[in-house]
C-alpha cells in the first residue's frame, strides 16, 4: 500500500548497481534504487555513510570520483545545500535568477521569493539576511527552475531549532504545491519522519532499511525506534 | 549597545545594602573622534608654523610654511610649476595605465587557464624577485634616457602588485561557488562574468591601491636620478642651488598626488564593492 511500491509512473530516479569509491574505499556498493516521480524521500545515515556521495552522484557533481553503475535522473534537477550559498555580491533577486535571464524569469523569481515569504527583500544583499531567510532564498533559487527533482543536502542543518520547524512546514508546503520528487539527506531522524513519505537508511554502502511513513502521530514513535535501530543507536533510559 | 566605557557607579550606591550591579570594564577603544585622521597632521603643521614664527628653525634648512606657499605661488605664476606637474602626471598616467592593463590581462590569463598559469605565474614571480629600480641602468641602455624607459619602469612597478593580488583572488574563488555554478548550469562565460570576476574584485582593488602607490614611488625615484624635466628635476635643481623651499613645494605636490589618487581608488572601491559595506559598517 505504500506509495513507493505502486509505481504507476515512470520513476524519476533510477539507480542500478551504483558504485562509488574514494581512494580504494568503497562508499556506495552497488545500490539499486527507484525514486518515483513526486515522492518525498529522506535519506538517513551516519556521517561517512555515503549519503552526500549518493546525492552528489544523482546531481552529477562527482566529476573526479571513481565509480560504475547506471543512473537515470530527470533533466531539471535543483540542489539546496547546507549553506545557502548565495553569492554575496548579488542582490537576493539576482541570486535567485542566477543562470536565468529575461523578463519572464524575473517575474518567476519575484513570485518564488514571495512564495518563500521574502517578498520585499528582492533588493537586499545576502549579508543582510538571517540564516533562515538566506535558506529561504536558496529554496526560491531552486524552485524558480521548476525542478522535477529537488535534492537537498542537510538544508536545515545550520539553522536553529525554531527556524527549522518553520522551514519544515515551508518545504512540505512547497513540495505539495509543486510536486517535484524530493531527496532530502539528513542525519535527523525526527526531521525525516516529519517530512518524508519514505525513509531510507544508508549503511555500509547499501540501503539498510527502506521504510514507508504512513499515518499520523501515533505510529511515528515506532518509526523512530525502527530507524534508530537501523542506525545502530540505542537510547538510554531517561 | 554602547561601546563607550562607563564610569564607576556613585559612591552612595555602594553604601546601600543591596548589591550594586557593576558594569565590566569596556575594552574597545570607544567612540571615534570626529575627523580623527586630520588631527595628527594639523598638529604637526601648527607645531611647524609656531617654531618658524618663533625663529627656532633655520630658514635655509626648513623654511616656514608660508614661505613654501609663497614659493609655490611664484613658481606657478612663472609657469614652470604647471609644466613640471603636467610632465610628471603624464608619465605616471602612462606608466600606471600600461601596468594596470598588463597586470589584469596576465592575471586573467594565468587564473583562468592552466597553460596560462604555467607560462605566466612563474615568470612574474621571477620578475618580482628582481628589484625593479635595479633595472633602470639596463632600461636606459635599451630604451634611451627619454620617456619610454621611465614609463616602462613605472609600468613594471605597477603591474606586479596588481597581478599578484588579482591572480591570488582568482585562484582563491570558493569551490562551493564553482559547484553552485555547475548546479545552476552556468556557461563558462557566465561563470567567469558572474562568479569569477566579481569574486576576484576585492583582491584586484588591494592590488590597485598598491599599484597607485607604486606608480608615485617609481616616479619620484626616476625623476630624481634620471630626469631632464618634471617635478623631480625641479627638486634636483633646487638641491644644487640650496633652495629648500622649492624642494618642499615638490614634496607637497607629490603628497597631494598620492592623497588624491588613493582617495579616488577608495571611492571607486566603495562604489563597486557596495555589497561589502554592510559587513564593515
Amino acid at each position: 500500500m505504500a506509495p513507493h511500491t505502486e509505481q504507476l509512473t515512470r520513476p524519476a530516479v533510477q539507480l542500478r548497481g551504483l558504485t562509488r569509491s574514494f581512494e580504494g574505499r568503497t562508499v556506495l556498493d552497488g545500490i539499486d534504487l527507484d525514486l518515483p516521480a513526486g515522492q518525498f524521500t529522506a535519506l538517513l545515515g551516519h556521517s561517512g555513510s555515503g549519503k552526500s556521495t549518493l546525492l552528489r552522484a544523482i546531481a552529477g557533481l562527482d566529476h573526479k570520483v571513481v565509480g560504475s553503475g547506471q543512473l537515470t535522473a530527470p533533466e531539471k534537477v535543483s540542489v539546496v545545500f547546507q549553506d545557502s550559498r548565495l553569492l554575496p555580491w548579488r542582490r537576493v533577486l539576482d541570486n535567485v535568477l542566477l543562470g536565468l535571464d529575461g523578463k519572464e524569469a524575473e517575474q518567476k523569481g519575484r513570485a518564488a521569493l514571495a512564495e518563500v515569504g521574502l517578498a520585499g527583500r528582492e533588493r537586499a544583499w545576502p549579508s543582510e539576511l538571517s540564516g533562515g531567510e538566506a535558506q529561504r532564498a536558496a529554496l526560491a533559487r531552486s524552485l524558480v527552475r521548476e525542478p522535477e527533482l529537488l535534492l537537498a543536502d542537510e538544508p536545515f542543518g545550520a539553522l536553529d531549532a525554531l527556524t527549522r520547524i518553520k522551514m519544515h512546514a515551508l518545504l512540505r508546503e512547497l513540495w505539495r504545491r509543486h510536486q517535484p520528487s524530493v531527496l532530502l539527506v539528513t542525519h535527523d531522524v525526527d526531521e525525516a519522519i516529519v517530512l518524508a513519505e519514505r525513509v531510507l537508511v544508508l549503511d555500509a554502502g547499501g540501503v539498510a532499511l527502506d521504510l514507508a511513513i504512513e499515518g499520523d502521530a501515533p505510529a511515528r514513535g515506532e518509526y523512530r525506534e525502527q530507524l534508530l535501530a537501523a542506525l545502530g543507536v540505542t537510547e538510554g533510559v531517561g | 549597545m554602547t561601546t563607550a566605557t562607563t564610569t564607576a557607579p556613585p559612591v552612595q550606591a555602594q553604601e546601600q545594602s543591596h548589591p550594586v550591579l557593576r558594569r565590566r570594564r569596556g575594552l574597545s577603544p570607544g567612540r571615534r573622534l570626529p575627523a580623527s585622521r586630520l588631527i595628527g597632521p594639523a598638529l604637526l603643521l601648527a607645531l611647524w608654523a609656531a617654531a618658524a614664527a618663533a625663529g627656532q628653525l633655520d630658514p635655509g634648512a626648513i623654511p616656514a610654511p608660508w614661505t613654501v606657499l609663497r614659493t609655490a605661488g611664484r613658481l606657478w605664476s612663472a609657469g614652470t610649476l604647471p609644466t613640471d606637474i603636467l610632465t610628471s602626471l603624464e608619465r605616471a598616467a602612462y606608466g600606471f595605465t600600461t601596468g594596470l592593463a598588463a597586470g589584469v590581462v596576465l592575471a586573467l590569463a594565468a587564473g583562468l587557464s592552466r597553460v596560462g598559469e604555467a607560462l605566466i605565474d612563474g615568470t612574474v614571480n621571477l620578475n618580482r624577485a628582481i628589484p625593479t629600480l635595479g633595472l633602470i641602468p639596463l632600461f636606459i641602455l635599451w630604451l634611451g634616457i627619454g620617456e619610454t624607459f621611465k614609463i616602462a619602469i613605472i609600468a613594471i612597478v605597477v603591474y606586479v602588485p596588481i597581478y599578484l593580488n588579482t591572480h591570488s583572488a582568482l585562484s582563491g574563488i570558493d569551490s562551493r561557488y564553482v559547484e553552485l555554478a555547475e548546479v545552476q548550469g552556468l556557461s563558462r562565460f557566465r561563470f567567469i562574468r558572474q562568479i569569477v570576476v566579481p569574486g576576484a574584485l576585492p583582491g584586484f582593488f588591494v592590488g590597485l591601491r598598491l599599484g597607485v602607490t607604486g606608480s608615485w614611488l617609481g616616479l619620484v625615484v626616476l625623476e630624481q636620478i634620471n630626469a631632464t624635466s618634471g617635478l623631480g628635476y625641479m627638486m634636483f635643481q633646487a638641491q644644487n642651488y640650496g633652495q629648500s623651499d622649492v624642494i618642499l613645494v615638490g614634496l607637497l605636490v607629490y603628497g597631494i598626488f598620492g592623497l588624491v589618487s588613493d582617495s579616488a581608488v577608495r571611492l571607486i572601491e566603495r562604489r563597486v564593492l557596495s555589497w561589502r559595506r554592510t559587513l564593515s559598517s
